[in-house]
C-alpha cells in the first residue's frame, strides 16, 4: 500500500519538476556509457570468437583494483586508466593462451562453462589477494552545475563518458582501417576462410579476447572512480552486458551504444518512480518486450531471430 | 569371506554412528588444567576480514585470561584454550564444522562465528546437542525468535543500530521547537536480511514518534548506484536520510551525497567505519553519524581489561591495528564465558548454561544482560558523527565524548 502511495507520489513529482526527469536522463546516459564499453567487448569477443565471456565484469572488477592500487601508491586515478587497460590486456592474453583457446571452436556451452569458471576464479583471487572491502579512488574533481544547481553532475561521470566515447570511437577507426582490424573482421564473418586467406586466426581470437579484457579494464578504472569496487563487484557488468548484446546485436557498434544509453536511463526513471528494488526487474522486464517485439516485427518478414 | 568382512565393516559403522548419536562423552572437555572452548571463524571467503577480526578479539581475550592465571572453577585454576576452523564463509560449512567440533573434538562450549547467516546455520547444532554458545557477531533478529535455549548474543540486535539516530533526530527538532511529528524520513535500504532488520527497527520508532515516510527505497544487493534514490531526495527535501547496506551502502552513499550535492539536514549510516569511510573519502563523509557496536573512547570498564581505551591499546600492541567493533564484542563473548564458569563454579553444561542466562556483567564493550531470548537488552548502540575527519561519539549523550553538529551544514556554504 505503502509502496503505491510513493510510486504515486514520485509520478507526480516528476511531472511538477520536469527538472528531475533531466538528472535522472544525465546521470542514466553517463552509467550508460560505462556499460557501453563492457557490452561493446563482450559483442566483440562473441562475434568474432563465438563465445559468450562471463569473465566480463571480473575485468571490470581486476580494472577497478589497478586504479585503487596505483591511487594508493600516489598516482593521480585519471593517468591510471591506461595502466589498468594494459595491465589487463596482459591477463586477457594469458588467459586466452592457457585456458580460453582450448574452447574457441568447441560448443558454446563449454566456454561459458569455461569463462564461468574463470570468472570464479578471479572472483576468489581477488577476494584472497585484496580482501573483501570496499574500496574507492578519489579523482579530486567536483561537480558541474546547471540550472541553478538543480542538476548536478560530477566531473568524473562526464570524463568517464568522455573516455568510453573515445576509446569506443578509437576501437571502431583500428577495426576498420588497421590490418589486424580487417583480419578480426574477416575472422568474425567466416573464421575458416579467414584461415584459407591466410589470416592467423589463432592470434586474431588471443588479440581480440586481449583487447576486451583491456576495455573492460578501462571500464573498471573509471567505476572505481565514479562509485566503487569490490570482489563481487562483476556480476552486475556481466549481466548488464550480455543484456545489451542482445538487444543491439553483435555487428553493430552504434546500436550497443544506443542501447546501453537507453538502458542506462531506462534504470534511472525505474529507480526513482517504482523503488530501488524494481529497478534489475524493470529493466529485464523491457528485455523480454523488446525481445518479443522484435520477435514478432521479423516473423512478419518470415525472418528469425537469432 | 568377503561377505563376512563387510558384515563386520556394517556393524563397526553402526557403532560409530550409535556413538554420534549418543553424542560422545558427556563430560566438557578439560584437557589437564586446560578448558577447551571451540569455535568455526571465518577465516577465507568474503567475511574473511571480519573473519580475522573475530578471531583475533577471542584470541586476546584467551591470552589476557591465561595471563591473569585463568578461570578459577571450583578452587583451582583452569587455562582457557579454543580450538578454530575455517568455515570459508559458507553456512552449510559452518554447521558441519560445528557438528565435528562437538562430536569430533568434544567441545561443550562454543564461541560464535562471524556474520548472522553463519550464526543461523550452527545455532541449531549447538541448540541439538544442548551445547552453550555465546556469540559476538550475530545481530539477525530472526536468531532471537527461534526459542533457542542456548544461544547468547552480547551485542545489539540489527533492529537497533539506526533507533538512536531517530531518537536524536526528535530531541534535535524540540531543541528547535519543532515538533517530531512534522520530519519527513528518507530510507534507503539493502535488500538483505540485516538492513530489513534496521529498516524494522527504525519503521517501529517513525510509529512512534509520528514522524512521515517519504521515500522508502530498498537497494538491490548488486547495483552499485544510488542515483535514482538520491534525485528523489533532492527533490522531497526530508529532514533525515538513513541508508544501511553494510560497507558497500555506507560508501555509495556519503560518497554520491557529495557527488551530488544532496542537502540533507542528518545522514545516518550503518557500517561507516568498516567502509573507513572518513579515511577514504576525506570531505565528503564530514558530518554523516555512524551507527557502531562500541568504540574505544566509551567510558566502560571492567575487571580484565579496565577502559575500553585500555582494551584497544592491548589489541593495538597485539594485532598491529585498531579494534574494530567486530573484536571487541568477540572478546566480550569470551569474557561472558568466563564469568559464567566462575559463577557455576563448575564446567557442568546445564549450570553453565543457567550461570550464563543469569549474567549481569559490565566489560570494556559494555553492560551485558541477557533476556529470555539471549539477546543483550543493557548495551545501546553508539552513535558516531565524522568531525574533522575523525569518528566522535555523539551518542547515546551518556557516553559520548563529543557534541553532535546539527543540522548539517549545506553544500554549498562548506
Amino acid at each position: 500500500m505503502l509502496f503505491f502511495l510513493l510510486m504515486v507520489d514520485n509520478l507526480s513529482l516528476l511531472f511538477n519538476a520536469p527538472i528531475l526527469s533531466a538528472q535522472l536522463l544525465v546521470d542514466g546516459i553517463l552509467i550508460g556509457a560505462i556499460f557501453a564499453l563492457v557490452a561493446y567487448g563482450m559483442a566483440l569477443v562473441w562475434g568474432v570468437m563465438d563465445i559468450i565471456n562471463i569473465a566480463q565484469g571480473e575485468f571490470v572488477m581486476l580494472g577497478g583494483y589497478v586504479t585503487f592500487f596505483l591511487a594508493a601508491a600516489g598516482v593521480h586515478p585519471l593517468y591510471t586508466v591506461p595502466a589498468a587497460a594494459a595491465a589487463l590486456y596482459i591477463l586477457g592474453w594469458a588467459l586466452y593462451r592457457t585456458v580460453v583457446f582450448r574452447v574457441v571452436d568447441k560448443d558454446m556451452f563449454i566456454s561459458i562453462l569455461a569463462t564461468f569458471g574463470i570468472s570464479i576464479v578471479l572472483q576468489q583471487l581477488a577476494n584472497e589477494l585484496f580482501e573483501a572491502d570496499v574500496r574507492t579512488a578519489e579523482s579530486g574533481l567536483g561537480s558541474l552545475f546547471f540550472a541553478d544547481g538543480l542538476i548536478v553532475v560530477s566531473q568524473i561521470k562526464v570524463v568517464a563518458f568522455i573516455c568510453a566515447l573515445v576509446l569506443g570511437a578509437t576501437l571502431f577507426l583500428f577495426l576498420k582501417h588497421s590490418r589486424l582490424g580487417r583480419a578480426i573482421r574477416a575472422t568474425a564473418q567466416n573464421a575458416r576462410a579467414a584461415r584459407i586467406m591466410g589470416v592467423n586466426t589463432d592470434r586474431v581470437f588471443a588479440t581480440t579476447f586481449a583487447l576486451n579484457a583491456a576495455i573492460c579494464g578501462a571500464a573498471g578504472s573509471l567505476v572505481v572512480m565514479t562509485w566503487l569496487v569490490h570482489p563481487y563487484l562483476g556480476l552486475a557488468y556481466t549481466l548488464r552486458a550480455f543484456m545489451i548484446v542482445t538487444v543491439a546485436g553483435l555487428g553493430n557498434m552504434a546500436s550497443v551504444i544506443l542501447a546501453s544509453l537507453g538502458l542506462g536511463a531506462a534504470e534511472n526513471f525505474a529507480g526513482f518512480v517504482l523503488g530501488t528494488e524494481y529497478q534489475a526487474a524493470f529493466v529485464f522486464s523491457l528485455l523480454v518486450a523488446i525481445l518479443v517485439w522484435r520477435n514478432a516485427l521479423l516473423s512478419r518478414q518470415r525472418k528469425y531471430l537469432k | 569371506m568377503a561377505k563376512v568382512v563387510k558384515t563386520r565393516a556394517w556393524a563397526v559403522l553402526g557403532a560409530v554412528a550409535l556413538v554420534l548419536a549418543v553424542g560422545g562423552p558427556a563430560s566438557p572437555k578439560v584437557e589437564g588444567d586446560t578448558i577447551i572452548l571451540g569455535a568455526a571463524v571465518s577465516l577465507t571467503g568474503k567475511y574473511s576480514t571480519n573473519g580475522k577480526n573475530t578471531q583475533d578479539g577471542y584470541e586476546l581475550g584467551v591470552k589476557r585470561i591465561n595471563e591473569m592465571g585463568g578461570v578459577r572453577v571450583g578452587g583451582k585454576y583452569y587455562k582457557i584454550k579454543v580450538i578454530y576452523y575455517d568455515d570459508e564463509s559458507t553456512p552449510a560449512r559452518g554447521a558441519q564444522l560445528a557438528e565435528r567440533l562437538i562430536n569430533q573434538d568434544g567441545v561443550k562450549f562454543m564461541l560464535g562465528p562471524y556474520s548472522s547467516g553463519l550464526t543461523k546455520a550452527i545455532a541449531p547444532v549447538t541448540e541439538k546437542y544442548r551445547i552453550p554458545m555465546v556469540e559476538g557477531n550475530g545481530a539477525d533478529r530472526a536468531l532471537f525468535t527461534q526459542g533457542y535455549k542456548y544461544m547468547f548474543a552480547v551485542l545489539s540486535t540489527s533492529d537497533q543500530y539506526l533507533r538512536e539516530a531517530m531518537n536524536l533526530a526528535a530531541e534535535q527538532a524540540q531543541k528547535q521547537g519543532k515538533d517530531p511529528k512534522t520530519l519527513k524520513v528518507a530510507m534507503a535500504f539493502e535488500n538483505d536480511p540485516f538492513s530489513m532488520d534496521v529498516r524494522d527497527g527504525v519503521l517501529e520508532d517513525v510509529k512512534r514518534l509520528g514522524m512521515k515516510i517519504v521515500i522508502d527505497d530498498k537497494l538491490p544487493p548488486e547495483i552499485n548506484d544510488m542515483a535514482a534514490t538520491l534525485t528523489k531526495v533532492k527533490a522531497v527535501k526530508p529532514d533525515i536520510l538513513v541508508v544501511s547496506g553494510h560497507a558497500r551502502g555506507a560508501t555509495m552513499a556519503v560518497r554520491q551525497v557529495s557527488d551530488m550535492k544532496v542537502d540533507v539536514p542528518m545522514l545516518a549510516v550503518t557500517h561507516c567505519d568498516s567502509a573507513k569511510v572518513a579515511e577514504t573519502l576525506g570531505k565528503a563523509a564530514e558530518y554523516a553519524l555512524c551507527a557502531s557496536q562500541w568504540d574505544r573512547s566509551l567510558s566502560y570498564k571492567d575487571r580484565w581489561f579496565g577502559m575500553a581505551e585500555e582494551y584497544a591499546k592491548v589489541f593495538e600492541k597485539e594485532f598491529r591495528y585498531d579494534p574494530p567493533y567486530q573484536a571487541a564484542e568477540s572478546t566480550a563473548a569470551l569474557l561472558v564465558f568466563v564469568d559464567a564458569f566462575e559463577r557455576a563454579g563448575s564446567f557442568d553444561i546445564e549450570k553453565v548454561r543457567e550461570a550464563i542466562a543469569a549474567t549481569d556483567l559490565m566489560t570494556f564493550y559494555g553492560p551485558v544482560k541477557f533476556d529470555a531470548t539471549g539477546k543483550n537488552i543493557a548495551k545501546p548502540m553508539v552513535l558516531y558523527q565524522v568531525q574533522d575527519g575523525k569518528y566522535k561519539v555523539v551518542a547515546p549523550t551518556k557516553w559520548a565524548a563529543a557534541k553532535l553538529i546539527h543540522p548539517i551544514p549545506p553544500w554549498s556554504k562548506r
